[in-house]
């Protein structure tokens, strides 16, 4: 392969940089102006939400889990191991929840659509759906987006759910504590900011995760071969993407709410 | 000449004068990644007339159909369709007049999630047409190509051939002005592309369709300039007496090599042309 002068190289990542912002302009327009695809938004809620359940309970549960034992051990040393709730419960919300479940519906979803999206593009089924009088990105893009956003938000919250479930089971079944004092300490232990701050995270996963995945896709060339690229740097691209988002909402949300 | 374009459920387009062109190419460029694809291109295709755009591969046909319906912008240069200047066209008005275009693609490209029904009834959904009439207009755009026993097959379930014919019963169904054929019979076997070929001549002289057809086969496109669809017995070659000696006269064809437009013309006018290039790739 030949190597690329690092003005050529820049001008493919201003490309690409404003492709990608026409792409996501063009789908956030698409959600609030006709025509509507109501039945691929459901579609995609399924495929999206409850497709991604399981793995969501699981890698929700098994965090709660470790994080209780591995918290109780510090904090056994400072006698305070009753506080193991509020730990879980507090990481969970602000932090692990939202971005675990980002990270996984994005290994999940964000490949899914860059496949699905980058074969119609490769066997010029993107192409025929333009000659049939139909906008690729109100079809296919906008609502994966709609479907991503509603839906992560759910699998957020169910994930903290579950990761809390998991840290109890380990504290009273290992660790010997009390359940009702637990899960006492875990619901004591969150404060407004923390939901706000939790809930919001998983918007702007959720659209990093669309976005990225069905630009990807529409950007594939270069046949199966090409597929399978785009599937993995839409994965790389969300994933990056994700924890870097969260740095930043964490620290507006410190601003915001002080903690 | 109205410049109004109807909107996609509209039945017509209004139409301009009989002699405009239905497709007008002046001085068309197009480059990909610096490396140019066509260059100074001017062409244009009278209505009912079928073009036949031969060529080496790599040449620019397919990207040439493509710049026709708009899918893809030229560098510079003016195309109109319908009368209509597409190069400025904004995406949503393009969707409007692609309403009165079909497209057959070179590998079909039809929705692997869709059955035959739903691909071909795709545009007919799209205009929200009852489910009934979609149904029946379904029916008849299979009999055409007839494959009205592949109706709720997915098109994983289909051979190449039958695949290329749901592909122009889909570019048919809405009885468009002008039809684009991306190289219809590539990659089948002689017998299917004979099959195909006969299909794309009875949609030229059951509707009279304006029509561009990229090939590379020339056995095909002088098939085409040759015979005639007869209702009752099917292709058959036109009689050395009648009108055009033997050759259809609304059939002409475009050469495009390395870039450029080598020859525009009339059958006849292929057969005895002295360019050395055309020679060598007509034998």
């Amino acid at each position: 392969m030949a190597l690329q002068s690092p003005e050529a190289l820049l001008k493919q990542w201003i490309l690409a940089v404003q492709d990608y912002s026409i792409l996501c302009a063009t789908a956030i327009s698409a959600l609030f102006t006709r025509p509507r695809y109501w039945a691929d938004i459901v579609t995609q809620m399924d495929s999206i939400g409850v497709g991604s359940l399981p793995i969501i309970v699981l890698t929700g549960f098994f965090t709660g889990c470790v994080l209780a034992l591995q918290s109780a051990t510090a904090l056994t040393e400072f006698g305070a191991v009753s506080m193991t709730g509020s730990l879980v419960s507090l990481s969970m919300v602000k932090e692990l929840g939202p971005v675990l479940t980002g990270l996984m519906v994005s290994g999940r979803n964000a490949a899914g659509m860059a496949s699905e999206i980058g074969s119609m593009k490769v066997t010029e089924q993107l192409d025929a759906m333009r000659a049939l009088g139909t906008d690729p990105i109100r079809k296919l893009v906008a609502p994966r987006l709609f479907a991503t956003v509603f839906m992560l938000f759910f699998l957020t919250i169910i994930a903290d759910a579950f990761g809390i479930a998991g840290g109890a089971l380990m504290s009273v079944t290992i660790l010997g504590l009390n359940a009702s004092t637990y899960l006492h300490d875990s619901y004591r232990g969150l404060v407004h900011g923390d939901i706000v701050q939790g809930l919001t995270k998983p918007v702007f996963s959720a659209f990093i995760i669309a976005t990225v995945g069905c630009y990807c896709g529409m950007k594939t060339t270069g046949g199966t071969q090409g597929v399978g690229r785009a599937t993995t740097q839409a994965v790389v691209i969300s994933s990056v993407f994700i924890i870097i988002v969260d740095l930043l909402v964490t620290r507006a949300m410190i601003g915001i709410f002080g903690s | 000449m109205t410049e109004a374009i109807s909107s996609p459920g509209a039945a017509t387009l209004d139409q301009q004068d009989d002699k405009t062109p239905v497709v007008e190419f002046s001085d068309v460029s197009i480059a990909f990644e610096l490396k140019p694809v066509l260059k100074n291109i001017s062409f244009s295709v009278e209505p009912g007339q079928t073009l036949i755009i031969l060529g080496p591969a790599g040449c620019g046909k397919s990207v040439l159909l493509k710049l026709a319906n708009g899918l893809l912008g030229p560098d510079s240069g003016s195309i109109r369709i319908f009368g209509h200047e597409i190069t400025t066209m904004p995406e949503r008005d393009l969707y409007a007049l692609r309403a009165h275009i079909g497209m057959v693609f070179q590998e079909s490209a039809l929705f692997d999630s869709l059955d035959v029904e739903d691909n071909v009834a795709y545009r007919l959904h799209e205009e929200h047409i009852p489910e009934d009439e979609a149904h029946t207009r379904v029916v008849e755009a299979l009999k055409f190509v007839e494959l009205e026993q592949a109706i709720k097959k997915f098109p994983s379930e289909l051979s190449g051939g039958m695949r290329r014919r749901v592909s122009i019963a889909r570019a048919i169904i809405s009885n468009p002005d002008l039809i684009l054929y991306d190289s219809p019979t590539g990659g089948l076997d002689p017998i299917t592309s004979t099959t195909i070929i006969e299909l794309v001549m009875k949609q030229r002289d059951v509707s009279h369709t304006t029509s561009l057809l990229v090939t590379h086969r020339l056995q095909d496109a002088f098939t085409l300039a040759t015979h005639r669809y007869d209702p009752e017995h099917g292709m058959k070659a036109i009689p050395k007496d009648a009108p055009g000696r033997g050759i259809d006269p609304g059939t002409k064809f475009l050469m495009l090599n390395e870039c450029h437009v080598v020859f525009h013309g009339t059958t006849e006018e292929l057969i005895h042309s002295r360019d050395p290039w055309i020679r060598e790739f007509l034998d």
